[in-house]
């Protein structure tokens, strides 16, 4: 097994969390003029700027300023909420397990439907289930999440009355009324993730299809279901786990806007509600969770990748 | 067939590389251009583009309606051949406003990707040319940037700016950066080391020229690709921005706006809703089939 390329990856994921902190710290130094008077609004005393701007150590040099933020984040402290002034590490844990939750059942959903669909395409090129499963993915792409979740809502929740429109259970407390609640916004993500994965999976599969291994095993005369089980989609899933690697990041952009449209108490909605509150160590720190989250499900696709298939080297 | 297509590109590749400006000699781009007609959801999806794009140019001066004059005697109508599509709580045509809208999508479409394009592509092209260092500094800022859900960057960029029309081009156009230079920089280390590029260092020109007469062109076709296909993305995401209320601000009609303002009285009427959404996924599409014929088209190697 070539370890060197393990040890890469994970000094790649080391760098990439590192930069993600310096990208997360730089949100507040962009902020036009002094953050400090553009949180408390143009109404504030300047003592109460002045205090604020100490409190968020906005008055010492960049790199200082940055270190002892980053020193601080990596014990787990991610400082206060300016609005109700309670540590924000906690917040932020309360919000990764319904956030994580979503994002699975999503890519969950997001597979079920487009491993058969891009499978059938990719065996019959041309046909009507081909140039139907192309135009249903089409639309999947063009369809604004947020708009495909309020025709959800305005559809199953209003006119049939058969899920609720928004909120959410711990799955511990009720799994019956967790899965009711989830349905929803992780059909309306994972529908469009579904609808990229399909023609990741089409070509994957048509690739190999017209491998030489493949035709010689179908020249061994072995029955087309053999050829296409062991053979063909074998190899084919090693392309397919890179993509939905790569899918990964988009899924999550998808969870944030599912995650205010349903009211789901996620790290997305979080950080939306930070914006609208001038919370900036908020959105920081909700921010920075997602991006790391994002980073970790990625090194462990890689990982995964590299247990199917040992000949993959570090490029 | 095929081998026949690709061959005569391949030779026309070097002919267009050859410092000879893109005339009728270049078969290239008229193959590739004839294909793109022939391309039946392509030209679909270019006929869409045509009547959004003429309502953008056009915009105010063809609403049948002020797009922001109120009539309270008449909010919530539904679609009739006075209101096409009905009009809104304040009583103005939702067509008209629709109108007007496409101005804003296409605008912050195009100038957010033409940020990503040309920060991303310049990126991309100095990675893959210049020394190991200098490539490995700009990928991993690309990486890094990358592991940001695009949707959440543009919030936090936002957050940050302020809101605002302006303010949501540069937010978009951030995001996409990485996308462009990963596709430059992955066309550029393909034919770093053809003999043309050598030829022209070994005439003694200088990187920049040979980057920019040399490598460019050869790298434009994934490049023209990706474009079309962020315009796509780029309008989703304005229009997301809009619905959290952080793109456009009111009274000015945005497609996204529109579709928050109609989340809030779908129990009234369900019109408000569902134009702006049609809107936004007409021309996303539009730009997805266009971009998928242009792909086809300009590489033939792909086409199944």
């Amino acid at each position: 097994m070539n370890y060197q390329y393990v040890i890469q990856r994970l000094l790649l994921a080391l760098v990439v969390v590192l930069g993600i902190t310096f990208v997360v710290f730089m949100i507040m130094q962009i902020v036009p003029g002094d953050p400090a008077r553009v949180i408390l609004g143009p109404y504030a005393s300047d003592e109460a700027v002045a205090g604020l701007r100490g409190r968020l150590g906005l008055d010492r040099p960049f790199f200082e300023q940055y270190f002892t933020w980053l020193s601080k984040a990596v014990r787990g402290d991610f400082g206060q909420s300016l609005l109700n002034s309670q540590d924000i590490a906690p917040q932020l844990q309360g919000r990764i397990g319904p956030s994580f939750e979503l994002a699975m059942v999503s890519l969950v959903i997001g597979l079920v439907i487009a491993f058969p669909i891009g499978i059938i395409s990719a065996l019959k090129p041309g046909s009507a289930i081909d140039i139907i499963a192309t135009i249903f993915s089409q639309i999947g792409v063009s369809v604004p999440t947020f708009w495909m979740g309020i025709v959800l809502v305005i559809v199953f929740s209003l006119n049939l009355n058969l899920l609720p429109p928004s909120g959410y259970t711990p799955i511990g407390e009720d799994a019956g009324d967790w899965l009711a609640h989830i349905i929803l916004p992780a059909f309306t993500a994972g529908f469009v993730s579904a609808s990229i994965q399909t023609r990741f999976i089409r070509s994957a599969m048509l690739d190999v299809l017209n491998a030489n291994y493949v035709q010689t095993a179908r020249a061994k005369g072995l029955p087309e279901r053999t050829v296409i089980t062991r053979h063909a989609l074998r190899n084919a899933l090693i392309n397919i786990v890179t993509i939905i690697g790569l899918q990964i990041t988009a899924l999550f952009s998808g969870i944030v806007i599912v995650e205010v449209v349903f009211s789901w108490p996620g790290l997305g909605r979080l950080a939306f509600n930070a914006v609208e509150e001038r919370d900036y160590p908020l959105l920081q720190g909700a921010v920075m969770v997602v991006a790391i989250m994002v980073t970790l499900v990625n090194l462990f696709v890689d990982l995964l990748y590299f247990l199917l298939d040992p000949r993959i080297e570090y490029a | 067939m095929l081998a026949a297509v690709s061959l005569s590109d391949s030779l026309s590749k070097r002919v267009a590389s050859a410092d000879q400006p893109l005339g009728p000699a270049n078969t290239l781009w008229r193959d590739a251009f004839r294909r793109l007609l022939r391309h039946r959801l392509a030209m679909f999806g270019a006929l869409v583009l045509l009547v959004v794009v003429a309502m953008g140019v056009f915009g105010p001066a063809i609403t049948p309606y002020d797009p922001n004059g109120m009539d309270f005697s008449d909010r919530f109508a539904n679609p009739s051949l006075e209101h096409w599509m009905g009009t809104d709580d304040f009583g103005r045509d939702i067509f008209s406003r629709i109108i007007v809208g496409a101005r804003v999508s296409l605008q912050v479409g195009f100038i957010a990707v033409s940020v990503a394009t040309v920060v991303g592509t310049g990126l991309g092209l100095m990675a893959g040319y210049s020394t190991r260092i200098t490539d490995e500094v700009i990928m991993r800022a690309m990486d890094v940037l990358y592991a940001f859900p695009a949707i959440l960057l543009a919030i936090a960029i936002m957050a940050a700016l302020g809101k605002g029309i302006g303010n949501a081009m540069i937010a978009i156009g951030i995001v996409y950066i990485p996308i462009f230079a990963r596709i430059a920089r992955g066309a550029v280390l393909g034919i770093r080391n053809e003999e043309f590029i050598i030829a022209a260092k070994a005439m003694g020109a200088g990187d920049i020229r040979i980057l920019l007469t040399h490598v460019l062109p050869n790298v434009l076709s994934p490049i023209i690709v990706e474009i079309t296909l962020s315009l796509a993305f780029a309008i989703l995401a304005e229009a997301a921005l809009s619905f959290f209320g952080l793109g456009t601000q009111p009274p000015d009609p945005s497609w996204g706006r529109m579709l928050s303002e109609g989340r809030a009285f779908f129990r009234q009427s369900g019109w408000m809703g569902v134009f702006p959404g049609l809107a936004i996924f007409f021309t996303v599409m539009g730009f997805n089939f266009l971009g998928d014929g242009l792909r086809d088209a300009l590489d033939p190697k792909l086409r199944r």
